[in-house]
């Protein structure tokens, strides 16, 4: 018997029952005489687990990079560094497709009413990351054109400092998001 | 005197120019006016302009077939100035190689001026940004209309009285139908009646519009019949900010015009300044500063092949082109600091100099760049698809190149044999062995191939400038630019006053004006800076080469097809950071 990624209370089970109420299936089994094929073939976990454990090592990207930051997001997603050892490789350029918005570079008035309608076409769940500084609070470019922090008009999970961030903070950042959604309840 | 040192700055000076003759003829309302430190400068009566330029244009003697800039200056702050709004021509001729700058002081009641954008293509554009950002109208201009600010924008941002904090939101974006209206009245195009047309958007996010280049097109099937271009959703007040910030607090934002080859943006800017201050670097400073442009420029290069090629279909001279930009990266990372913005450069020299890593790991990176370059060469220069793509795509003539105020390898690309590096050359680069290549048909396949050889012709430079590269110091000694370094601001008086003086006060050029280029990955990129003699730039004005070649977008997309216009985009190499400022 296998447990995946067990996220102890949050179906509100805790860890020692769900562990318990497995072994009670098992003594089950074993009385009518099937426990062979049961500990091969089946696995006992919660849907949030599994689920969970889907998303996080699939995350789609979607790229709204307008700057800077966006050639940045390009090294990480080239060879060397090589986002796709995160699962995060399936770069998307339809909002409809991709469920991680990452905000790279610096938005603009003139961009804001744009970036807010993708945010909205994306389907649920999904997640943002705001790249760098311009993303996070409009950076140095206190102006009279320069949105400051996409979060005014769209929530934001994670920010990565920087101007631009380093690539291994952009895989950090990514890292970071799916040690969070294992931990995210999939029913909202 | 003047002249002669601002030809020691830049090896050589700007080739002089006379206008006896236009003097002549239009008497009294033209007029010599002190030089732009070296470029011959000309004031004219507002009324007289569109004829003067037509004339500097048409006459055999000047024939000023460029039109390199035009900006303005708001006086509102200057108590002396006989009206507020001061407009700035800047004209070049290729055939002679001579520049001159025509200004002109327009009135706030009455800031209308006559529109040349029947002279000059590029004026189109030009002068809208100028209506955008100074409020001044031009009389004839087809489509008067905001550019970089969005529609709902009240104001003009680069006006001394407007706030530079005060933003303004915007509920919707524009349709563009009104410019597509324009353009149907201008020059409708055969209505094959059969066929419905459709409009299409095309950006601002889009995967092949390079994150905020935005294009509504109108489609007979899959031509594109017209194409209007947006433009402005990555401008970041760069003019406003350089008025609010020091000299030397301006650079970080220029490392943000391309950030795709900073160093060659810190460079531009820092050379202007130095040419205003009338100060010259030391020779070791001028080595280091092209060895890091050229590698930039190899940098640049390989962003816009490696994104043109994957726009083509072409993933894999991708992760080629770009693992060899991760090496130079971790050059330039070793020596100043950073992967992308580097900030390198300070007026009067850089600042650190360089470390004793540096020689090999260049020397590295010119036997790294053939083995990439070549790779990806392989998989496209004989690739059938690759040249049904792009040869004869999106094709322009040298003279509507010129006329668009093309320069760099676009230019280049047309067939004009024409680059800054050669034909104004500044720090020694007339005493290095490299050749300018050159296209013939100015299309697609043009730009991509000119810009590989460039990498090659980079790579010369690179190992030539090591050789000669001298040891001695870096930055100029003068303390009214450079900070004193860390022990002497300790241990002394005059170190710490020096240090004092220049992190609070700044350095503090001249009144006067200044105009310098150079040649950076795209083509010439100027700065025009107007100083009051106050540590902040009156007016911090820069030629971004992206904005000019972006303006011929629709002449080379219209009447071809979608999939066409999306290599084209790609060949231009067009930064939004440049181009939107």
């Amino acid at each position: 018997m296998r447990f995946l990624h067990p996220t102890p209370g949050l179906s509100g089970i805790p860890q020692e029952d769900a562990e318990a109420r497995s072994r009670e299936i098992l003594q089950r089994a074993r009385i009518y005489g099937e426990d062979r094929t049961l500990t091969d073939q089946m696995m006992l976990t919660r849907l949030d687990s599994v689920v969970n454990w889907g998303r996080k090592n699939s995350l789609w990207p979607f790229i709204f990079g307008t700057a800077c930051c966006a050639i940045e997001f390009m090294a990480v997603a080239a060879s060397h560094f090589d986002i796709s050892r995160f699962g995060a490789e399936l770069i998307r350029w339809s909002p409809r497709q991709a469920d991680m918005m990452i905000v790279g570079g610096t938005v603009s008035y003139k961009q804001a009413p744009i970036l807010r309608r993708i945010y909205q076409q994306m389907a649920d769940p999904k997640w943002v990351i705001a790249m760098g500084a311009c993303a996070a609070s409009g950076g140095f470019y206190d102006d009279y054109c320069t949105v400051q922090g996409v979060d005014k008009i769209i929530p934001v999970d994670l920010y990565i400092a920087g101007c631009p961030p380093r690539p291994e903070a952009i895989l950090g950042a990514i890292r970071e998001l799916q040690i969070r959604l294992e931990r995210q309840p999939v029913r909202v | 005197m003047e002249e002669k040192t601002a030809a020691g700055i830049t090896g050589k000076t700007w080739p002089d120019v006379s206008l006896e003759p236009s003097t002549k003829e239009f008497g009294e309302r033209i007029r010599l006016d002190p030089p732009v430190c070296g470029l011959p400068a000309f004031r004219v009566q507002p009324e007289l302009l569109y004829n003067a330029i037509r004339f500097l244009k048409e006459n055999k003697a000047y024939r000023f077939n460029q039109l390199t800039d035009v900006t303005c200056v708001d006086h509102l702050q200057n108590g002396q100035a006989p009206a507020r709004f001061e407009i700035i021509y800047n004209f070049h001729s290729l055939p002679t190689s001579a520049r001159l700058i025509l200004k002109s002081w327009i009135a706030e009641d009455d800031a209308t001026v006559d529109s040349i954008h029947s002279l000059y293509k590029n004026a189109n554009w030009l002068e809208r940004e100028i209506f955008d950002q100074y409020g001044l109208r031009f009389k004839g201009h087809p489509n008067m209309k905001r550019i970089l600010n969005h529609k709902e924008f009240v104001g003009h941002p680069l006006r001394k009285d407007y706030p530079i904090s005060k933003g303004q939101w915007l509920s919707e974006a524009d349709d563009l139908l009104d410019e597509l209206e324009i353009r149907h009245r201008l020059d409708p195009k055969d209505d094959d009646g059969d066929r419905e047309r459709m409009t299409l958007n095309l950006g601002p996010s889009h995967p092949a519009a390079h994150g905020t280049l935005r294009n509504m097109v109108e489609l007979s099937g899959e031509t594109i019949l017209y194409c209007i271009p947006e433009i402005g959703y990555l401008h970041r007040g760069f003019e406003k900010n350089a008025e609010t910030h020091c000299y030397n607090m301006v650079i970080p934002y220029t490392d943000r015009l391309n950030y795709c080859s900073a160093i060659m943006n810190n460079v531009g800017y820092v050379k202007a300044v130095e040419r205003l201050l009338n100060i010259e670097v030391p020779e070791r400073c001028r080595y280091i500063r092209v060895i890091m442009c050229e590698l930039s420029r190899i940098m640049d290069h390989l962003v816009a092949n490696g994104a043109n090629l994957v726009d083509l279909g072409a993933l894999t001279n991708y992760w080629y082109l770009f693992s060899l930009r991760e090496k130079i990266y971790n050059v330039l990372e070793e020596q100043t600091g950073a992967r992308l913005t580097n900030s390198y450069t300070r007026v009067g020299g850089v600042w650190a100099d360089v470390n004793e890593n540096f020689e090999p790991s260049v020397r590295q990176i010119l036997k790294d760049v053939p083995r990439h370059v070549n790779d990806s060469l392989k998989l496209v220069a004989r690739n059938r698809i690759f040249l049904d793509r792009t040869v004869g795509v999106g094709a322009i003539s040298a003279e509507d190149a010129v006329s668009f105020g093309y320069t760099g390898p676009c230019l280049r690309a047309a067939g004009v044999d024409w680059d800054l590096r050669k034909v104004q050359p500044y720090y020694h680069y007339d005493e290095f062995d490299f050749d300018i290549p050159v296209g013939e048909r100015g299309d697609t396949y043009d730009r991509i191939m000119v810009r590989f050889e460039e990498m090659f012709q980079s790579c010369r430079i690179i190992a030539q400038a090591l050789d000669r590269m001298p040891d001695g110091p870096v930055n100029i000694a003068d303390r009214r630019y450079i900070l004193p370094p860390k022990e002497e601001v300790y241990s002394s008086i005059e170190g710490m006053v020096s240090h004092f003086n220049l992190v609070m006060r700044g350095v503090r050029p001249p009144a006067g004006d200044v105009y310098d280029a150079t040649e950076a990955a795209n083509g010439e990129l100027g700065f025009y800076i107007v100083s009051d003699g106050s540590q902040n730039p009156y007016k911090c004005h820069v030629r971004p080469p992206c904005f000019h070649i972006y303006s011929s977008f629709p002449t080379l997309a219209e009447g071809g097809m979608i999939a066409d216009a999306i290599a084209i985009l790609g060949s231009l190499n067009i930064i939004a950071g440049e181009l939107d400022r």
